[in-house]
């Protein structure tokens, strides 16, 4: 049986169980890179220009843990997805440092995905891909209609409090796990890029720390993309990037809410577009009532280090709830 | 009263303040670059930020203390994160509680009602359709000149007989293009300045190598950003041709010298087939026509944390296995040093001419090129 690669970064935390789904209805056998280690971080690392960011590393280190296990690789160049805004520039030119910055790679599988226009849309790139499998359309736009109930699956357990994590959990392997507990004293948003927060590596798995804490946590993952599209915003020139222009929407949904007493921001250190993320978040005073905290990761990030900040963002969140009428 | 400023960017300031005067603006000229404006700028700028977001904050708030009210600059429509630096500035600058108007020129051909507004703001000396059309000319024809006489210099400055001749004349000539303000004078002091720089004493049989130069626009036309990287190498013997000038004078010859008048953008396609940003695609496209034209190197000069030239950077490797052509990478931030930048480059020049000896020598001989050096 044919198997594809998929690495655990990027996208595997948005789009996974959509393109998991489809090529198995194709028959064929996904394979994934498992979770980050220290070991991929160091292949990562190593492989990877220095002065790309952690995220970038990161992908690299899963790639290189594919390598001998797959007969191709399924990188897909993704452009845009929602007519509006595009992907950061290291998601449009992923294939290319993939090919050319690894050695002795096995082939990728790159197809672009541009929903602007309609021979690049997301139903033609399923097309592409199937083709070049050798599948006739009728098996393909069989898999395409499973992927995507697969898809809403996702999303509908994301909205529903889960992280990605989890939700992939729950639809393939069957694992059910407790539903987020809503009786906790303190509510936090953690909000970044998904392939940050959900990574328990480089995040240093921020998530379960703060629930260890009794602290639930929701992420922008967590938001429903029409509540973020309804965000009304100051009138500032939009954010160019898919996934920052989320980040800041959510920010803003989450600092209007009632039940949230911390925001967290996390991002990567020298990541281009949080630089403006991060000043836009500040200047135009999304969190003015509620405590907001700003963590920077990189690969050398420590658990230690993190969570005494975390510590010290939480009792001072507690000290002024309980000072609080 | 309005006093207007701009971006700083290599001696480009000279044409803009021409036309910004002739539409009857008061021009506050932005201070050239100094470690000053690079420390002003990073201390309120993020810390993420790139190389020329740092500069050109620092650069506004010199321009602000000499009383500037009126930033005219560029916008973008992305993926380079370069199109929301002017909002960024704003935002900033008024939350640092400087009440100024900034005034970005979007892409004409995307937003056709920015351009004509914001030149309608501009217009103080009310002047018809016609005249601004003749003067925008007029100021993209004094940015050509600039542009021929800083390539000239290229050429020449590593084959003067005397250290330093080039720059000192070249310094001369600039304020000759400065003082013309009509079209012929223009013309007649670029025809000077090339003929003056021509005259400039020089070793034709001396060993230079050639090198291009390619990356993001802004560390390519600031000299202070890129250390006057142009300048020392043209000290170690080295003509340098830029990919990028402001009136892209250099492309369009770039196309035709090439055999299959590629463009940068077929040159590009097999490696990066996407326009991702910045100038990414373009460094790319830029090393395989340069390797083509039979250059003796390529130097690569990107702010940090510049992600397309990150991925140009990451894919340049294959091209310069492929083409058989060194390519060095300096990413810039404050925190580049001279020296360490110097030493890098002699290295680099060393290597190159090295190999181009070897070349060039017949192997029969068997003798050590070294003593060619000096």
């Amino acid at each position: 049986m044919l198997r594809i690669g998929i690495p655990s970064a990027f996208f595997y935390y948005v789009h996974y169980p959509m393109w998991k789904t489809f090529f198995e209805e194709l028959d064929i056998q996904v394979v994934t890179s498992g979770k980050t280690t220290r070991q991929i971080v160091d292949n990562g690392v190593r492989e990877a220009l220095a002065d790309a960011c952690v995220p970038v590393k990161v992908y690299f280190g899963h790639v290189i843990n594919l390598y001998n296990k797959v007969d191709y690789l399924f990188i897909p160049r993704i452009v845009c997805l929602n007519k509006k805004t595009v992907y950061c520039p290291k998601f449009l030119g992923l294939p290319d440092m993939i090919r050319y910055g690894i050695a002795n790679m096995p082939p990728v599988i790159d197809v672009r995905i541009d929903a602007r226009s309609r021979k690049d849309s997301l139903f033609a790139a399923f097309h592409k891909v199937g083709k070049m499998l050798g599948k006739t359309p009728l098996q393909i736009n069989k898999a395409i209609l499973k992927a995507k109930i697969y898809q809403r699956k996702f999303q509908k357990l994301l909205s529903s409090g889960f992280q990605p994590i989890e939700a992939i959990d729950n639809i393939f392997a069957g694992r059910v796990p407790q539903p987020p507990a809503q009786l906790k004293q303190l509510k936090f948003a953690v909000v970044g890029y998904p392939y940050i927060i959900h990574d328990q590596y480089i995040s240093v798995d921020i998530i379960n720390t703060l629930r260890k804490m009794g602290i639930s946590v929701i992420t922008s993952d967590n938001i429903s993309n029409l509540i973020l599209r309804l965000q009304p915003r100051a009138a500032a020139k939009h954010l160019f990037w898919t996934f920052s222009e989320r980040t800041l929407r959510a920010t803003s949904h989450f600092a209007r809410r009632k039940d949230i007493d911390g925001i967290i921001h996390m991002s990567a250190f020298g990541c281009g577009p949080d630089s403006i993320v991060d000043r836009y978040i500040q200047l135009d005073n999304y969190s003015s009532k509620i405590p907001f905290l700003r963590l920077v990761i990189d690969e050398l990030s420590g658990v230690a280090g993190v969570s005494t900040r975390l510590e010290a963002f939480v009792d001072m969140v507690k000290r002024k709830k309980r000072g609080m009428p | 009263m309005n006093k207007v400023t701009f971006p700083h960017m290599g001696e480009s300031f000279r044409a803009f303040k021409m036309l910004l005067n002739d539409m009857g603006n008061e021009v506050i000229l932005p201070p050239r670059p100094t470690l000053n404006t690079i420390n002003l700028g990073v201390q309120y700028a993020p810390e993420f930020a790139c190389f020329p977001l740092k500069i050109l904050m620092g650069t506004y708030l010199e321009a602000i203390q000499k009383g500037a009210n009126i930033l005219v600059t560029t916008g973008g429509v992305g993926p380079c994160r370069a199109g929301l630096y002017a909002e960024l500035h704003k935002k900033i600058l008024h939350d640092l509680g400087h009440p100024i108007e900034m005034i970005v020129f979007e892409p004409p051909r995307l937003y056709p009602l920015n351009f004509i507004r914001n030149v309608y703001k501009l217009n103080h000396a009310k002047l018809s359709i016609k005249a601004i059309i003749e003067r925008i000319k007029k100021g993209w024809r004094k940015l050509q000149a600039l542009d021929n006489a800083e390539k000239l210099t290229h050429i020449i400055r590593p084959r003067e007989l005397k250290k330093g001749t080039t720059t000192q004349k070249y310094k001369q000539v600039l304020e000759w293009i400065d003082d013309a303000n009509t079209f012929n004078d223009i013309i007649e002091a670029e025809t000077v300045a090339l003929e003056e720089l021509h005259k400039i004493p020089q070793e034709p049989d001396r060993l230079v190598v050639k090198v291009g130069i390619v990356g993001e626009i802004y560390v390519l036309l600031e000299p202070t950003a890129n250390l006057e990287i142009e300048e020392t190498l043209g000290n170690l013997g080295v003509e340098v041709e830029r990919s990028m000038f402001l009136t892209g004078w250099a492309r369009d010859n770039t196309w035709k010298e090439t055999v299959e008048g590629m463009t940068v953008k077929d040159a590009a396609l097999p490696y990066l087939p996407e326009l991702i940003g910045g100038h990414g695609r373009d460094s790319i496209g830029n090393t395989v026509l340069y390797a083509k034209r039979k250059f003796d190197g390529i130097i690569q000069l990107a702010p940090f944390t510049c992600i397309p030239e990150i991925v140009a950077r990451t894919i340049l490797p294959a091209v310069s296995k492929d083409y058989d052509i060194p390519v060095l990478t300096f990413f810039l931030d404050e925190q580049t040093g001279k020296a360490g930048m110097n030493t890098r480059l002699e290295a680099f020049v060393d290597l190159m001419k090295r190999k181009k000896l070897k070349n060039n020598t017949k192997p029969q001989y068997g003798h050590p090129p070294g003593h060619l050096f000096n």
